[in-house]
């Protein structure tokens, strides 16, 4: 089998709560999957089932072709790296590093050996006789990663392991958990909030929400193929725009407003004529003019004008809707002014209104 | 105009406000402290002062001025001469009772309950909840309601009338207060770390003793104090539970001081009044701030 | 697709059997056994054998013969029962006014960021760390009427001078208060300080930016804020009341003349072990239950109902 970690049915209540739903997922051997989603969305309560430190309510979790729905989490050849480190304040970074190998009752020299490689890799050489509270938040994190690699796993589970740290040192951190996915090669699943982290990481991103997997797949595709209306607003910032309006002429055309837009391009299904559509198109993804377009454009009004240093947003007012617009420096236009918009169809999503599916 | 703010910002006030030490108000506020606090010295002062005295002294003299003539007498009276009905060792005999009743009921109550907390947070199970709830409340329960059953439950243990039995009962009656400290306690260390000790491979006592208790040192001498100055200081339950034999010290100052038979020796009475206190003020005094968050642990909602 | 026999199999294929529901965190229930004994065997089993053996005629040992209400019709004819469910009332009334409103009032006074906070603290609530039975004899011996302050103050020229609330059965029950309260005021002081300090610095802020004065913030904003602290110190003090007998015990032994300070914990004692007519001890014991049962019904009602709480 080519899968490290399957879940099937996979579903868990607390009392009469059903936190997570009759959930599928299946990890591949060495890959790197991302569970993403907002504070409430069962992506940490999931790690904790695959994990064992939740009884899970139904279903099965096989980790290395095995059935480990019942086993104890120190026998499911897992490591897992949590958000406050958690590391045992009275032990030496070392007793914290051979706690789990003494458990197990793994031979000293063994201990030893795995110690000293993991220290290796991490960098943590220096640390290794002290206690955790001298250490600084991002060499703890190391110290906690190096706890799940001395158990020698294929399995490794991170639960928000950055989201302690300072906006620096994550970033830091970020591209060392990369580097050490390349160099081990072992299967991760990581649980964060943070989009930059899952786009960066990830080898398939899980946007979650209310207990389901919205959608399943590659970052890019996620990005720039959402499947629903709310892994299309999760994802970026600014969020996506969303223009409310309707499919004419068959489906290949989009009226918002007074404007109708031509659907040429649009890679998706068929869009039919329907009279509830979204037409979501991300802020770099529009271009703005201050002269009217050759083709349909939507005429709108500049409100606010931000500098963020590499490029500029725009927030305009179009039909009534908000929008925001990311443009060059040089193509900042001030405030109040008039302008028109023109959309880029290929890389838009038209989504039902009333399935929030994508067309 | 720049000239203007200048002048202007210089005629107003300027500097450190200044302040005053003996403000009316920190007058008031200082005496009515000081004044209270006479209040609650004053028994102590009594004490040592009379304790000190010999008894023509305390019949002639003013129970708080400073003994004239210093004796020791009354205290090695009380400690070793005191009489309780027949018994005439003095509160000795009690004040090692106390001891033997109180160190294995402070050990043993605080292992159950420090068990009991770790087991309610981190190892929940049905029903352990309901189970706490009921020790919460069966803390409010007036002991007189269950004295009986517990006679009857000693006995067939054959418990009732030995040091044991007393024992049980200490450290059943412990285990509401000392279980709300612990619960407390340990929901106050993060989830996370009892999460990496299971992938770890660590079980129910390997948590317990290799992870939370060395985590919670603090905590442990809080309920020491706790345990220690309330065993010491029960009454009832020494009188219902154990034999004259094993009366803790307690049962036997109030047996000397209030015997009708004899010439009242208030000297003697103070001594061994001083003595009894002896152990829960030093422990007292000793633990300073731990003592009071061990006393606000109860009014700590769980 | 394969996944179903799969699935089937998986269930019973591998070593991971199901575990029965109550062998699931063994060492936890068993770890849990003394607290569920405690609670089900001590504190259910014990009340309800109390309250069942109410009513029985139980005399030296306890007999299942069933007397329905005859010992709480005995009991509140007792003059002694009546006697002491009065004493209580007022003692507690008094104790709870007393303690509470001087408790809050010190630690107001301690919250003024006063220096040697630590040293005032320390005195006021020595007392607590010291039991009942001490706390009694220290002031049976200054309320002595020959050499206590009675003798002293006559000594110093006003012979006519009275103060000897000990034996008289009109004062005995304010000699009690003074001992009392010395002993229990320091603890509510802590409590109320505890509380105090929880309130948010910004309140106070707030409060000044606005120009109120500190007693109206106080009065208006603080102590309706600090209501559950209030509320929990009300229902330990009283809960502790209740229970009042050692103190007694040290200092009165229930008199002077006999009766004049008994209370209900006396008279449980007294009948269970002395006068061997426990099912009148049962019937007193079951009454200060339920007089325990109607503080604490509405106050668990207030903190629990409604929240979920655990």
């Amino acid at each position: 089998m080519g899968n490290s970690i399957e879940v099937k049915d996979l579903t868990l209540n607390f009392g009469s709560v059903s936190v997570l739903k009759n959930m599928n997922l299946d990890v591949a051997e060495g890959e790197f999957v991302v569970l993403l989603g907002p504070s409430g969305c069962g992506k940490s309560t999931l790690l904790n089932c695959l994990a064992g430190l939740l009884d899970i309510t139904d279903g099965q979790i096989w980790i290395k072709g095995k059935n480990v729905t019942w086993a104890e989490p120190s026998d499911r050849g897992i490591g897992m790296v949590f958000q406050s480190y958690a590391l045992y304040p009275q032990m030496t970074v070392r007793g914290n590093l051979s706690f789990g190998l003494k458990n197990a009752r793994v031979p000293q020299g063994e201990i030893d050996k795995r110690i000293a490689r993991a220290a290796e890799i991490l960098q943590i050489q220096p640390l290794l006789d002290r206690k955790p509270a001298a250490l600084s938040g991002g060499q703890r994190q190391r110290v906690a990663i190096g706890r799940a690699l001395v158990r020698d796993v294929d399995v490794f589970l991170f639960d928000e392991p950055l989201s302690n740290l300072d906006a620096k040192l994550r970033s830091e951190l970020r591209v060392e958990i990369k580097r050490l996915h390349n160099q081990l090669g072992n299967t991760m699943v990581y649980v964060t909030h943070d989009q930059i982290e899952a786009l960066t990481l990830a080898d398939r991103i899980a946007v979650m929400k209310g207990g389901v997997i919205q959608q399943l797949a590659a970052p890019l595709e996620i990005y720039n193929r959402p499947a629903n209306l709310f892994v299309a607003g999760f994802l970026g910032s600014p969020s996506m725009n969303f223009l409310k309006g309707r499919t004419v002429d068959g489906g290949r055309a989009f009226q918002f407003g007074s404007t109708k837009i031509d659907l040429a391009g649009y890679e998706g299904g068929a869009v039919l004529e329907r009279d509830d559509a979204i037409l979501g198109v991300r802020p770099e993804h529009i271009t703005v003019s201050t002269v009217p377009l050759s083709g349909p454009s939507i005429p709108a009004e500049v409100e606010i004008d931000e500098n963020l240093g590499a490029d500029s947003l725009l927030w305009l007012k179009a039909e009534g809707t908000n929008m925001s617009v990311r443009v060059p420096v040089e193509g900042r236009v001030p405030a109040g002014t008039k302008v028109h918009l023109g959309l880029d169809i290929p890389k838009a999503s038209l989504f039902d209104a009333k399935t929030e599916q994508r067309i | 105009m720049a000239d203007l703010s200048m002048s202007s910002a210089m005629t107003g006030p300027r500097g450190a406000r200044p302040k005053r030490a003996l403000s009316p108000r920190n007058i008031m506020l200082y005496g009515i402290l000081i004044v209270v606090c006479l209040y609650y010295l004053l028994p102590l002062w009594v004490m040592v002062m009379t304790s000190l005295k010999g008894m023509p002294e305390v019949r002639m003299g003013n129970i708080f001025a400073p003994p004239v003539e210093i004796t020791f007498q009354p205290w090695v009276k009380a400690w070793a001469e005191a009489c309780t009905g027949l018994n005439c060792d003095g509160l000795s005999r009690g004040f090692w009772n106390s001891v033997i009743i109180t160190v294995p009921s402070v050990i043993l109550s605080i292992a159950i309950a420090s068990v009991n907390g770790y087991a309610l947070i981190n190892w929940k199970f049905k029903g352990s909840d309901i189970f706490f709830t009921i020790l919460i409340f069966g803390s409010f329960i007036p002991y007189q309601i269950m004295l009986y059953p517990i006679v009857i439950l000693l006995r067939e243990m054959g418990l009732y009338g030995s040091l044991w039995g007393l024992v049980l009962v200490h450290s059943v009656f412990g285990m509401p207060i000392l279980t709300l400290l612990f619960r407390n306690y340990f929901s106050s260390i993060p989830e996370e770390l009892f999460k990496a000790a299971r992938v770890d491979g660590a079980g129910f006592w390997g948590i317990y003793f290799r992870i939370m208790l060395p985590m919670s040192l603090p905590i442990f001498v809080v309920a020491l104090i706790l345990q220690v100055t309330g065993i010491w200081n029960d009454f009832l339950f020494g009188v219902v539970y154990t034999k004259p034999a094993y009366y803790p010290m307690t049962v036997q100052l109030n047996n000397i001081v209030n015997s009708v038979q004899g010439v009242k020796e208030y000297n003697v009475n103070m001594a061994a009044t001083l003595l009894t206190g002896l152990v829960p003020l030093v422990v007292y005094f000793v633990s300073g701030k731990l003592f009071v968050r061990g006393i606000a642990a109860g009014a700590v909602k769980g | 697709m394969a996944s179903t026999t799969e699935a089937a199999t998986g269930r019973q294929g591998t070593e991971a059997r199901p575990r029965a529901r109550w062998t699931r965190n063994i060492s936890a229930k068993i770890a849990a056994i003394p607290m569920i004994a405690t609670a089900l065997v001590v504190f259910v089993g014990g009340t309800i054998w109390t309250v069942v053996y109410s009513f029985t005629d139980s005399k030296l040992l306890p007999r299942l013969r069933w007397v329905g209400f005859d010992q709480y019709e005995r009991l509140w004819s007792q003059n002694r029962w009546l006697i002491s469910i009065e004493n209580l009332m007022f003692y507690g009334v008094m104790s709870l006014v007393f303690t509470v409103t001087m408790g809050f009032i010190l630690a107001v006074l301690m919250d003024q960021k006063i220096r040697f906070e630590d040293t005032f603290r320390t005195i006021m609530l020595y007392p607590f760390a010291l039991s009942f039975i001490v706390t009694g004899l220290v002031w049976q011996w200054i309320l002595n009427p020959q050499f206590g302050i009675q003798g002293v103050v006559r000594d110093m020229g006003w012979t006519s001078f009275s103060f000897d609330p000990l034996n008289n059965p009109q004062t005995v029950l304010y000699g009690l208060l003074i001992a009392g309260l010395w002993q229990g005021t320091g603890f509510v002081m802590c409590l109320m300080l505890a509380g105090l300090r929880g309130i948010d610095e910004d309140i106070w802020k707030a409060a000044r930016v606005d120009g109120i004065p500190t007693w109206k913030t106080y009065v208006m904003v603080i102590i309706p804020m600090m209501r559950p602290v209030f509320i929990t110190t009300l229902v330990i003090v009283a809960s502790g009341i209740i229970r009042l007998y050692d103190l007694v015990v040290a200092m009165t032994s229930g008199g002077p003349g006999g009766n004049a300070s008994q209370v209900p914990a006396m008279y449980v004692y007294d009948y269970m072990f002395q006068a061997q007519n426990l099912g009148q001890g049962f019937a007193a014991s079951t009454m200060m239950l339920l007089s325990v049962l109607i503080v604490l019904i509405p106050w668990a009602y207030l903190e629990f109902g409604g929240k979920k709480h655990g």
